[in-house]
Order: structure tokens, then sequence, then C-alpha cells
């Protein structure tokens, strides 16, 4: 049944109407028009890829990202150094590896953060009506009209010694740069939700949970937010992007993970002052990304067509 | 006459607007009793809808306020208590059916799963159990293969299924009282036979007593024992459905019967069918007297001066009107 039908949602008709067709549940019905999508599959799989590889990597690819080698300094891609060396000779195939599991981690664990803060607010706000309401968007507008990056190097100048010495030099950078992107991106998943909440409310169904004795909390929970969750998926997927792309920024600007912890970013950062001899130091991090943040966008569009409420019927 | 299941008194509902107060529901007095079912009817925007949501207290507020009055649901008013003993109400003793069967399940959830939700919550029985009274509420309103259609989704069942799926869904409480706002509305008109059909198939079934709101008087003729027609968020007419449609007292009532078409005279009487001339009165801030008295031809002075009160006239035949 793959795409002989383009637009046609109905299963008896293959199925034939005497048998009896297969209850089709959303999910089902999504995956399927989800199928459809090649860029978005193509995304899927090579996220799915990379993610694999970031978690695998260290079997496959056995080499400690700090081995120091100042006979092998700047070299390019080889059999022995795949993705070549820096200049202090470490091997970028075992600092690419680590340095992927930094950055998706932070891409996810941020865009977590940024969609339950959002999804909370956002919630919250669009089902009470009146000065609540007012107040959490004001404060969404308050967060959006902040200067970011300039506010983001103060946070972390401030807080970064001080988490380091309590918590460890990773997780304690971990925690603030994820802390950080989501406090700062979580307003347009609060607004989206919100909107979705304002509409859903008057939604009949959610009328008649209501008339059969649904208290507020179970009609939000239960009725509401499946609804709504459509666009916050959709989104969610471009937040891991922005996050990946923020967190190499950070590291870009010396403000994000230190050199005995290359991410992605930071390896851009390192790579800065030799673009000229080795290239290739750059360009593998900086395609990662690039394949990264394209491929979660081309699922979040496939995602955005399968999820589309408007197409279920 | 023993005390009956539901009695509104002298109910108010208004609608605070920018331009000023909805009045809505302007002193509605209705009584229904046990088993019995009591036919709405009136045009759109008389107040029948926001009467049933008053009842059921779903009328959001603010916007909306109830002014004044009583809802006595066996001499107990409902209009004091609070939103938890509300909750407690809705579904095991009063469930209301909507008119819009297309939009009124979750599309993310199957059948099975949103009946099922409302047994667990009011009845706190186990999954298993709910599913078999699901499946039995399924067979009550007569939808085939109620073991496989359960795990469905709303969009894979047609108007007249779903309609029947948020009756299975009102019902499976076992209420007392079941209020349809226009469950036929939507629906075309052989399945909205069978719909009322099963409406009181169930009645009987359960002993329920039944609201049912409409526009259609050929519906009320046929389902209804006792007929409350409203106009302009007030009660103008109550009485027995044969009285009515045999001797309708006030002119509202008159004029709606007349410009119902008739199969039997259709073909050899040539006449034009007869309209209620002039628009329903805006219901803001309206003005004091009778509501119909600028549509009415026997209008006098007095009607725009004084409302007159609904009172009995004939024995279980009540009228709010000047003439009697």
């Amino acid at each position: 049944m793959s795409g002989s039908t383009p637009a046609s949602p109905t299963v008896n008709a293959t199925t034939g109407p005497a048998r009896e067709p297969k209850p089709v549940s959303l999910g089902m019905e999504a995956w399927r028009r989800f199928r459809r999508h090649r860029l978005a599959l193509a995304g899927a799989i090579i996220l799915g890829l990379m993610a694999l590889g970031v978690v695998l990597g260290p079997w496959i690819w056995p080499v400690p990202i700090n081995e120091i080698d100042f006979t092998a300094r700047l070299q390019g891609p080889s059999l022995s150094h795949p993705f070549g060396t820096d200049d202090l000779g470490q091997d970028l195939l075992a600092r690419m590896i680590y340095g992927g599991r930094i950055s998706l981690a932070v891409g996810v664990v941020a865009m977590l953060i940024a969609v339950i803060v959002g999804v909370v607010i956002g919630a919250v706000s669009g089902i009470s009506r009146g000065s609540i309401d007012a107040a959490l968007m004001w404060v969404a507008d308050l967060f959006l009209s902040l200067p970011q990056l300039p506010l983001l190097l103060l946070v972390i100048y401030l807080f970064r010694d001080s988490l380091k010495k309590y918590i460890g030099a990773e997780a304690g950078i971990f925690i603030l740069i994820v802390v950080v992107i989501g406090i700062f991106r979580w307003m347009p998943v609060a607004r989206l939700v919100r909107a979705q909440f304002l509409s859903l409310r008057e939604k009949e169904f959610v009328e008649a949970a209501r008339a059969l004795g649904a208290s507020t909390t179970r009609q939000v929970v239960r009725h509401i937010l499946p609804n709504a969750l459509g666009p916050v998926i959709v989104a969610a997927t471009i937040d891991v992007a922005a996050a990946i792309i923020f967190e190499s920024t950070l590291s870009f600007l010396g403000l994000g993970f230190p050199p005995d912890i290359p991410s992605w970013g930071r390896l851009l950062y390192d790579a800065k002052d030799h673009l000229d001899v080795a290239m290739h130091w750059a360009l593998f991090p900086g395609g990662a990304i690039f394949l990264t943040v394209l491929s979660i966008t081309y699922l979040g569009d496939g995602l955005r067509d399968a999820l589309d409420p408007r197409r279920v019927m | 006459m023993t005390q009956p299941l539901l009695s509104i008194e002298g109910l108010k509902t208004h609608f605070k607007t920018d331009d000023g107060m909805i009045h809505a529901v302007d002193g509605v007095d209705l009584a229904i009793q046990r088993g019995e079912t009591l036919g709405v009817v009136g045009e759109s925007g008389c107040g029948k809808t926001v009467t049933a949501m008053t009842v059921m207290k779903l009328v959001a507020m603010p916007p909306g306020k109830i002014v004044a009055g009583r809802i006595l649901w066996q001499g107990r008013d409902l209009v004091p208590l609070g939103p938890d003993e509300m909750r407690s109400i809705r579904a095991r003793e009063i469930a209301i059916v909507f008119q819009e069967p297309m939009t009124s399940l979750n599309p993310v959830y199957s059948i099975g799963e949103q009946i099922a939700e409302v047994i667990r919550l009011h009845e706190g029985v186990g999954n298993r159990e709910a599913l078999d009274k699901t499946i039995e509420m399924l067979k009550l309103v007569h939808i085939s293969n109620p073991e496989r259609r359960v795990h469905d989704y709303p969009h894979q069942f047609s108007g007249g299924m779903r309609q029947r799926v948020m009756i299975a869904m009102a019902l499976s409480c076992r209420p007392k009282l079941l209020i349809a706002d226009e469950p036929t509305t939507a629906l075309d008109v052989t399945i909205q036979a069978q719909i009322l059909e099963l409406l009181g198939e169930l009645k009987e079934k359960f002993g329920m007593a039944v609201m049912l709101i409409t526009h259609a008087m050929g519906v009320i003729a046929e389902t209804a024992q006792r007929v409350a027609v409203m106009y302009a968020g007030k009660v103008v007419e109550e009485a027995p459905v044969a009285s009515l449609f045999a001797s309708p007292l006030h002119p509202y009532t008159q004029g709606l019967i007349r410009s119902i078409p008739r199969v039997d005279t259709a073909a050899t009487d040539k006449k034009r069918l007869e309209a209620i001339g002039g628009v329903v009165p805006s219901l803001l801030d309206p003005p004091p007297g009778c509501r119909f008295a600028a549509r009415c031809k026997y209008a006098r002075a007095i009607c725009t001066e004084e409302t007159p009160p609904l009172r009995e006239v004939k024995a279980g035949h009540k009228v709010a009107c000047v003439l009697y």
C-alpha cells in the first residue's frame, strides 16, 4: 500500500469490505503518512545512525580522546586517524564521537526542559482566564524581549565556577548550559500550547467531558493535552536543532565546555586558529552539526505533515 | 402530584457583554416528572440550550450568571452547589447529549476508552469490568459487533453512529434524567427517526425522564408527553402534547403550528404556508411587557406594559398571555 493512492485514508478498500478491517489507531495513520515523506524518513535514519554511532562509537573505535602525540600534529585524514588529528595530535574521530554524545545530549535535554516548562506554563495560561493568563503571557513576553546572548554570558560567568566546584566540571557545565538554553526557549512552546488550549477548550468533546463529570485537571490532562501535542512535538524537534546550534555558539565563544570535554561546538572553536593548515579539523564537526540540524529539521517537517489533524479527516 | 424530578422556578441566566446584559433565560418555569418526556421547543436563540446548560451548571461563569431562580433536583437546589458537588450529579443523575455528534468525541481515543472513562470515573470499577460494561452499553444502543467496534476511533463512525456512542456514554451511569439538546438536528431524516426511536426505547428500559430540546414540532409530536414552548428566554405555553397541537393558545404557538406544512391538505389547499412576521427581539436589555407583542396580531396596549405570568387556564395547560 506504499504510495499507490496518495490521499485516500480508507483501509477497507485494500482489505476488502467483507473482511474485518483492522482498527487504525491515529499513531498508525500518522506513521503511514510519515513514511511518504522521503526527506523526513532520511532525516530520521541519519539521526538514528548518528545516535547509534555516538553511543556505540567508543567500542568500535576504542582510541582515547586525550592521547597526545606530537609526532602526528594536524594530520589530515588517514587510515590510522580517519578524521585526522588536532594540534596536539589527538585523534579527531574519537573526539567527534565523544563530542557528539555531548552535543546530542545537550540538544535533547535542553529541548525537554524548554518543552516541559513551556507546556506547563502554556497549559495553565490557556485554561485559566483573566489575570493568571495575562501575568504568565507577560512573563513570556518579558523573556522574549531579553537580549539573550549577553545575559547568557553573564549567567555562565556567574555560575560556572561554583557549579564546577560542587558537581564537577562535566556535569556542572552540562547542567548549566542545558538549563540556560531551556529557560530561554520555553516561550514559543508556551504560546503554542496556550493557543491550542484556547481553541480546544471550547471544543464540543471537552464540553461533553465536562457534562459527564470530568474535573478540570482531567479535562486538561486527558482531553485537551493529547490533542495539543502534535504541534508541540514538531516545535520540540526544531528546539533540539536550535539547542545544538546554541551550544556550539556558546562553545565557540569559549563559554561552553572546556577543551578536555570536546563537544562539536568546542571542536570548532579549537579549530579556528588552524583553518589555513588543518581545514579538516573544522570541517568534520561543522559538517556533523550541519547534518544533524538538517536531519532534525526535515524530521520536524515530516512530523508536522504526519500529525496535522486536518489530514486525519 | 408527587414531587417532580426536576423543577425549575423563575430561572434567570444572564450574560454580561460589552453592550449590556443579555437576558438569555429570563424567568423560566419548568417541571419534569419521573419517567416523562418533556419537549422544549422554540426557535434558535430563545434560550432552550442555555436553560439546559444552566441546569447542568455548564454555563461559563463569567460571563454567564444565574441572576435568580431555583433548580430543584429531587427537592435539592442545584444553584448554590460548588463544582465538586455538581460533578457527582453530572452523568450519574443528569446527563446531556449534545447536538453535534461529529465533534463531541475526542479524536485521540477509541470510543471504548471514552465510554469506559465515564464508567470508571463514576463507579470506581476496574478496567476489565468497565470494558464489559462499555460493550454492554454499545449493544444497548444497537451498534453491531460491539466487541470489535469498541476499539475503533471516532473517525471510523458515521454521524448517526457517533450520536449512538454519545447516548451510550451519557447513559452509562444510568442517569435519572437525560437532557437531549437537539440530538437529531445534525443528522439526516432516517437516522433522526432511528435515534428518536432509540431514545424512546432506552427511556422505557431505564425508566428515566427525558428533556428533549428541539426546534422541530414533528419530533415533539412523536416523542413528548408534555411540551413547553419557549420564546425569547421565557416559557410562553406549557401543555400535554395532544392539547397543545389540538388547541394551541398562545399566538406564538399558533403561528408555529400553522407554519408546519401539512401532508394531508398540501395537495388540495393552494394556500401559501403561513409565516410569523418579524424577527425575534434582541435579548439585550429587553423592554418590559410580553416579548411577543411586536409580532402578535392580537397585541393591545397592555401587552407592552406588563409581562403576563404563566397561568393554568385549562387542566394541565398553562399559557402566558393576556388573552386568557
